[in-house]
């Protein structure tokens, strides 16, 4: 077979007439807007992929940051819980610290009115008890020198009305 | 990722085997061809029917030539009826442009039948037209059967070849254009463009960029992209029954190949020059031993790159019709059903082997260009 004999320079000629024209057109008209298509598609997945990722990552950090937020306002619920239960101790017992002042305050109070009246009624009972001696006393003095039937019959009469009161 | 990569490269190196194989069977074949070619000459003509050997021969060589008109088959005893179409012919001879449909030449390739076309004497002989000189009746031989008296002519014409290459870029611009105006829609492609978009991605992913590099390959996709699906319709296309051998057709693959060299050429970075003219990191005498090495190396590529697609689109060709004419050849030894089986059984076989080697071809032709200008901008930034 002889190739130079058969080359035919003039397909040759018309051939890369053709081929030259089908890159230019099949440039233009095909692989630009294909390959652009691609590359638009390739990369809005590329992007969508990572925006899908990041969000992703977002949601995770959102995530966390709740349990934080939520462990945080758990802790202080605790912290506020346990002052309520102190400060409510501390009023509780002192409450009844004062209670037990005011009240050891009044009782001591009334036992000194008790002691002050008692000792008045005394002094009043010995004054009257006084009294009443130096007036039977009189009453007898007066009836013993009269008569001394008449001054026992006193003394019992007035023993008689005497009540102790 | 590596045993990929093995696999791939076992994988081309079969079936690069197994296209070596197939030529040089072919290779033997052609010799045969031509010795019986010698022996049977005058008795060649495409007219009758096709049965002995020296015929067969004949006609698979006539097949894989080019043509001037469209034939799709013959019937009858003689005349024998042809069906297919001419095509037009147009050439530059010695008086200026002629043109006429191939019909003037009667089907005639042995160049007995001579047109005159507006003073000027042209004849047909093995699909070359031929302008004879004034007072010559018909084409002569010499001792090595090449013409005298008559000088071959620049021939322009619509042939079966330049015929294929326009279907096959029609097919491809309604094709990519369509996918193209399909992404104006939206961004997943409908129909078949979810065929093609694959194949687009393949060239740019498997091909393209592993060998360019990311930077550049953009720029080279639309000669890559274009030269793959055009090769690889063609070859499709010479599996038909229609016949095309255009990729088996050496201008064409000439042609081919010279684009990828000019790309290389024209495109090449000051690093690719400085390592053809001056290698760096060797010594001189080195350097002066390697220039013309490496400056044979800037043709030897993309002329292995011709040579591998025309011999293996050939050698199918050849092979499918060599066995496709078993059914004539066995005939005496396996009788008409026995010879039609084994010639039906085989050629199926090789034709899926064709339509493999279709794809391959193709695709090897565009992966060793992308190679090559891969090489030729490649940056070498550690010199």
């Amino acid at each position: 077979m002889n190739l130079l004999h058969d080359f035919s320079p003039g397909l040759f000629i018309i051939q890369a007439i053709i081929l030259l024209v089908l890159i230019v057109l099949m440039r233009k008209f095909a692989w630009k807007p294909i390959l652009d298509s691609l590359n638009s598609r390739e990369e809005g997945i590329k992007e969508a992929l990572d925006a899908a990722e990041n969000a992703k990552k977002e949601l995770q950090n959102l995530n966390a940051e709740n349990e934080r937020i939520l462990n945080e306002a758990r802790a202080e619920r605790d912290t506020m819980l346990k002052e309520a239960r102190e400060m409510k101790s501390t009023m509780i017992s002192s409450a009844k610290e004062e209670a037990q002042a005011e009240a050891d305050k009044v009782i001591r109070q009334a036992q000194e009115a008790i002691v002050a009246e008692k000792k008045s009624a005394i002094v009043d009972l010995k004054n009257q008890v006084a009294g009443i001696s130096l007036e039977i006393a009189e009453k007898v003095m007066k009836t013993e020198l009269a008569d001394k039937n008449k001054q026992l019959a006193l003394v019992s009469t007035m023993l008689k009305d005497v009540t102790l009161n | 990722m590596i045993a990929q990569q093995f696999k791939k490269y076992l994988f081309t190196l079969v079936f690069s085997l197994v296209s070596t194989l197939i030529f040089s069977n072919t290779a033997s074949l052609e010799k045969v061809a031509q010795h019986e070619e010698i022996e049977g000459h005058s008795s060649t003509s495409h007219e009758g029917a096709v049965e002995s050997r020296s015929e067969i021969d004949a006609y698979s060589k006539h097949h894989l030539a080019d043509s001037h008109d469209f034939h799709l088959f013959s019937y009858g005893t003689e005349p024998r009826h042809h069906v297919g179409f001419s095509l037009p012919v147009i050439v530059w001879t010695s008086k200026g442009l002629r043109t006429f449909l191939s019909s003037k030449f009667h089907h005639n390739d042995d160049g007995t039948h001579v047109v005159d076309v507006n003073g000027v004497k042209l004849a047909k002989y093995h699909s070359k037209i031929y302008e004879l000189e004034s007072g010559v009746a018909s084409v002569v031989l010499d001792a090595e059967h090449h013409p005298v008296a008559a000088h071959k002519v620049l021939d322009f014409s619509i042939t079966k070849s330049v015929l294929g290459m326009l279907v096959a870029s029609l097919l491809m611009l309604l094709g990519f254009s369509s996918l193209a105006r399909g992404y104006k829609k939206g961004a997943i492609p409908t129909g078949f463009g979810r065929v093609l978009e694959p194949l687009v991605i393949y060239v740019r992913d498997e091909i393209a960029r592993p060998n360019i590099g990311e930077k550049k390959y953009r720029k080279y996709m639309g000669f890559l992209l274009t030269v793959f699906f055009f090769i690889w319709i063609l070859n499709l296309l010479g599996l038909t029954p229609f016949g095309f051998n255009v990729t088996g057709n050496i201008a064409v693959t000439v042609c081919l190949a010279l684009f990828t060299f000019l790309i290389t050429t024209f495109t090449a970075s000051k690093d690719y020059w400085k390592h053809i003219f001056w290698m760096p990191g060797v010594p001189v005498p080195m350097k002066i031993v390697l220039m013309p090495i490496e400056i044979l190396g800037m043709f030897t590529k993309p002329f292995s790159l011709l040579i591998r697609l025309f011999a293996n689109i050939t050698a199918g060709h050849a092979v499918v019709m060599g066995l496709i004419a078993v059914t004539y050849t066995a005939r005496e030894a396996l009788g008409v059903p026995g010879s039609f089986g084994v010639s039906f059984l085989l050629t199926l076989f090789i034709s899926l082997i064709e339509l493999l080697v279709a794809f391959l071809q193709a695709f090897i032709f565009t992966m060793l260009s992308s190679l090559f200008i891969g090489m030729a901008v490649e940056e070498h930034d550690h010199h």
